[in-house]
């Protein structure tokens, strides 16, 4: 998607439009081959009035310098009418509801000559009556011609909407299919995989210690929508707790609640019996959480200081890095030396910076970081993403061990392998609730893509 | 295995001796435009160069050249704590402006002698400098005000509140100069025969500038705090991932940078004119942030930057000899901060890309062994 509207380059393929190759370089290549995005998060200035939104950056000149907004107005009347758009040029955005917005953001890439139309997740910020409009609209510009690349995790919307459908997963095309010939639950199937993998045999090490408790965890947004929504759960020690869902329902600010980064209203949080739920961030990690983010270029690493700097971040009240108010620099760097040694990161020395390390040897770091000093608890956000086979098997077995030791782990993750692979209770989240819990010795397919994508809302 | 000769060397990190190179191309690129800017005027830039070298070497310039930047030093110093939390505190001017009219007042009214006198001065300085710096800090973190902005906001109420406190209260007027009540004799600073073969004394505040510059060092590179600071400075995402409440760090980050700023005015109050009047010296707060950047907010860099600037702020008099506008100097030091920023990035980038090819190669040597040996 971000190939295609010029905002990455391919390594290899090629695109074509209207049958003639392109290669794009910037998004203005893509404009002017007239391919619009239209982006899930708006791009709209809230203080100036529609109008000025859809003609800013190619702004109608008059006489080389003046703006000619009569000219403009009349070509936006022309596009709302012909489509029936229904948008008022002088309305300033920041009065507008969200499903005018995003016609305001559709006009706009037509305004500048699209003929395809990307829309990237257009229905994930939009009600229902909302999502009904949208169709309309998108079926009334279908009729005149232009061609649309509906992006959705939700099913029934595809199978509304679309004409055609494709199911990419992990990168590659799955199946091109006709949604006339297709339920909602063999699009699922098709989403998940049709052969899960089985998880491997072994002893349970699950005890009936609680080391995590949740309570009707709720977590809302700026404007009171709740992300997370009622969860609870319970992890024990030396057992893994898998959050298996499509990215976006809410695990994100499920983990950043967790950790205390995000403020949230829970019935209750408990960490080996003590009440978590006022303690800072840095209290919760030095009471035994260790956390793997999701993003460790953002959360996890200081990229531009040296390994045995990003030893101490997120310890740095904690032996061996701190004596006191100072920082213990022989010793926080012996134990960099450690993690280095047992988790086998590739470096040729501690010095380096963290930027200089392959992602997988970054995230071996991480994970020996996080393991250090005896956590309760270890949050595990997509351990292995981005990382090569060799450090994810290692990454794994590092998890596995851990959890035979006794530690408990909330594994969140989309990529089912790692899931059914780990994890000894699975529990599916949708749009912030859990909506299933999941044996991972004999879940199918079936149940597990329904369960993630809404297609059908029973528990398995 | 990373001992010292891999450091000197340059195999562990290419930034030890490019960190000097960097700044020394800059001077050169600022020379270079100067002399350019000079034969465009009709002036001879060997000549003018020459006569600001002389000057400069002179004992009685040397110790005048150490007294002025021991305040850019300190100003710097302010500056770079902020800095390296990439919070910019523009401040510094009406921070050190107002604790010295506060000060001076105070220290006029000589309500405790001699020593005594001295302490409560500075202390009074340094609480008025942090107060006043805490104002922007609490607006950014509890009503999201840019630093930028309410610093620059609050040098301009400094300054008012400064005249408004000497024609009001603590003003006497000394023919026409209105100033604070001078300092008492007993609570002057001593000054420091530093430089011989000459009567110029070197301000006694040399030894705190000193003391302040391996404090800053401490602190940031070898505390828990500075820890802290430098993460959130780095990575505000990965400062918050680990437990740092950065609200906290920039109020005290804030705080401490204000707290720097009372001092700048300390050496020209109690070792030089010791009353605050119309001529008291103004702007060192921009100086700072000029050699702050120069520096590269290291605490030796902004000591030599802190130098340089006032070399050629003393020295530039001299040109007026030759014909030539005093105001090159101006262009010079602009010269050198712009090529320094520019420098500093290229040779930063070039030391990244460098630093990742060296651990690909060395990564890629081992892996290579096993596979010839399989070979054979």
């Amino acid at each position: 998607m971000k190939i295609l509207y010029g905002m990455q380059r391919p390594d290899e393929g090629e695109i074509r439009v209207n049958g003639a190759p392109v290669g794009f370089h910037t998004p203005a290549d893509a404009i002017a081959a007239g391919i619009g995005m239209v982006h899930q998060h708006f791009m709209l200035a809230d203080n100036l009035t529609v109008l000025e939104n859809v003609v800013l950056g190619s702004e109608p000149r008059r006489g080389g310098l003046a703006l000619d907004f009569a000219a403009a107005r009349k070509k936006i009347k022309e596009i709302s009418d012909a489509y029936g758009l229904g948008v008022r040029p002088d309305v300033p955005v920041e009065d507008l509801g969200v499903g005018d917005r995003q016609r305001v953001e559709i006009l706009k890439v037509l305004y500048r000559g699209a003929r395809i139309l990307i829309l990237d997740e257009p229905t994930a910020v939009l009600v229902p009556h909302e999502v009904d409009e949208l169709f309309d609209n998108l079926r009334g510009l279908v009729r005149e011609g232009l061609t649309i690349l509906f992006i959705s995790h939700k099913l029934d919307e595809v199978l509304r909407v679309a004409d055609e459908i494709t199911v990419i997963r992990r990168g590659t095309t799955v199946a091109t299919v006709n949604p006339r010939d297709v339920t909602s639950r063999k699009l699922a199937e098709l989403m998940v995989g049709s052969e899960l993998p089985s998880p491997e045999t072994r002893e349970s090490t699950v005890t009936d210690v609680v080391a995590l408790s949740v309570r009707d965890l709720t977590v809302r947004t700026g404007d009171g929508r709740p992300v997370v929504d009622n969860v609870s759960f319970d992890i024990h020690k030396g057992e893994v707790l898998g959050i298996a869902g499509v990215e976006g329902n809410g695990q994100a600010e499920l983990v950043e609640a967790i950790m205390g980064m995000r403020p949230c209203e829970a019935g209750a949080l408990t960490l080996a019996g003590a009440d978590i739920s006022q303690w800072s961030t840095l209290k919760r990690r030095a009471g035994g959480i260790g956390y793997i983010p999701e993003d460790r270029h953002r959360h996890g690493l200081l990229l531009e200081s040296p390994l045995w700097e990003n030893r101490i971040l997120g310890h740095q009240t904690r032996r061996p890095n701190i004596r006191g108010p100072w920082i213990d620099r022989a010793g926080a760097r012996a134990d960099t030396r450690r993690i280095v040694e047992e988790y086998d990161v590739r470096t040729p020395g501690i010095d380096v910076d963290a930027a200089t390390l392959s992602g997988g040897n970054q995230q071996k770091l991480i994970v020996g970081r996080e393991m250090s000093g005896h956590p309760v608890l270890l949050i595990a956000s997509h351990p292995t993403r981005g990382v090569d086979i060799g450090a994810q098997a290692a990454i794994w077995d590092h998890l596995r061990t851990a959890r035979a030791a006794g530690l408990a782990v909330l594994l969140i993750s989309a990529d089912l392998d790692e899931l059914i692979g780990l994890s000894d209770t699975l529990k599916v989240i949708l749009r912030g609730r859990i909506v299933a819990d999941v044996d991972p010795a004999n879940v199918t397919p079936e149940q597990l893509g329904s369960a993630m994508t809404g297609a059908g809302e029973e528990t398995v | 295995m990373n001992g010292f000769l891999d450091r000197v060397l340059g195999r562990v990190k290419l930034g030890g001796w490019l960190a000097v190179v960097a700044p020394l191309i800059a001077v050169v690129f600022a020379v270079l435009i100067t002399s350019v800017v000079l034969l465009a005027a009709g002036k001879d830039p060997v000549l003018a160069f020459t006569t600001l070298a002389d000057y400069g070497t002179q004992p009685r310039s040397m110790a005048m050249i150490l007294n002025t930047g021991v305040m850019y030093y300190i100003s710097a110093l302010a500056v770079a704590v902020g800095f390296r939390m990439n919070l910019f505190n523009i401040g510094v001017d009406g921070q050190y402006r107002l604790a010295a009219v506060i000060a001076a007042g105070l220290g006029g009214a000589a309500v405790v002698p001699g020593v005594l006198n001295i302490v409560l001065v500075i202390v009074v300085a340094v609480v008025v400098g942090a107060l006043w710096a805490a104002i922007a800090g609490l607006l950014r973190v509890y009503r999201g005000v840019s630093e930028v902005i309410s610093t620059i906001m609050l040098n301009a109420i400094a300054t008012g509140l400064g005249s408004w406190l000497v024609s009001e209260h603590f003003g006497v007027l000394t023919g026409n100069d209105l100033g604070t009540r001078p300092i008492p004799d007993d609570a002057h600073m001593p000054g420091i025969p530093l430089i011989a073969g000459t009567p110029v004394l070197v301000n006694g505040f040399i030894v705190v500038a000193v003391l302040l510059g391996i404090a800053y060092w401490v602190v940031l590179n070898r505390t828990r705090f500075g820890f802290e600071l430098r993460a959130t400075g780095k990575s505000e995402s990965a400062a918050v991932a680990s437990g740092v409440s950065v609200k906290k760090m920039i109020v005290v980050t804030m705080v401490m940078s204000g707290a720097v700023a009372g001092l700048i005015g300390m050496p020209e109050l109690l070792g030089a004119s010791y009353k605050y009047s119309n001529n008291f010296p103004a702007g060192l707060g921009f100086t700072g942030i000029a050699i702050a950047l120069l520096g590269r907010n290291n605490p030796v860099g902004m000591a030599v930057g802190a130098l340089l600037w006032s070399f050629l702020d003393n020295s530039s008099n001299q040109l007026q000899l030759l014909d030539i506008s005093k105001e090159i100097v101006q262009i010079m030091q602009g010269v050198v901060v712009l090529s320094v920023i520019i420098a500093y990035e290229l040779v930063h980038r070039y030391r990244i890309v460098a630093e990742q090819r060296r651990v690909s190669r060395e990564l890629a040597a081992p892996q290579e062994a096993p596979k010839a040996e399989a070979a054979a």
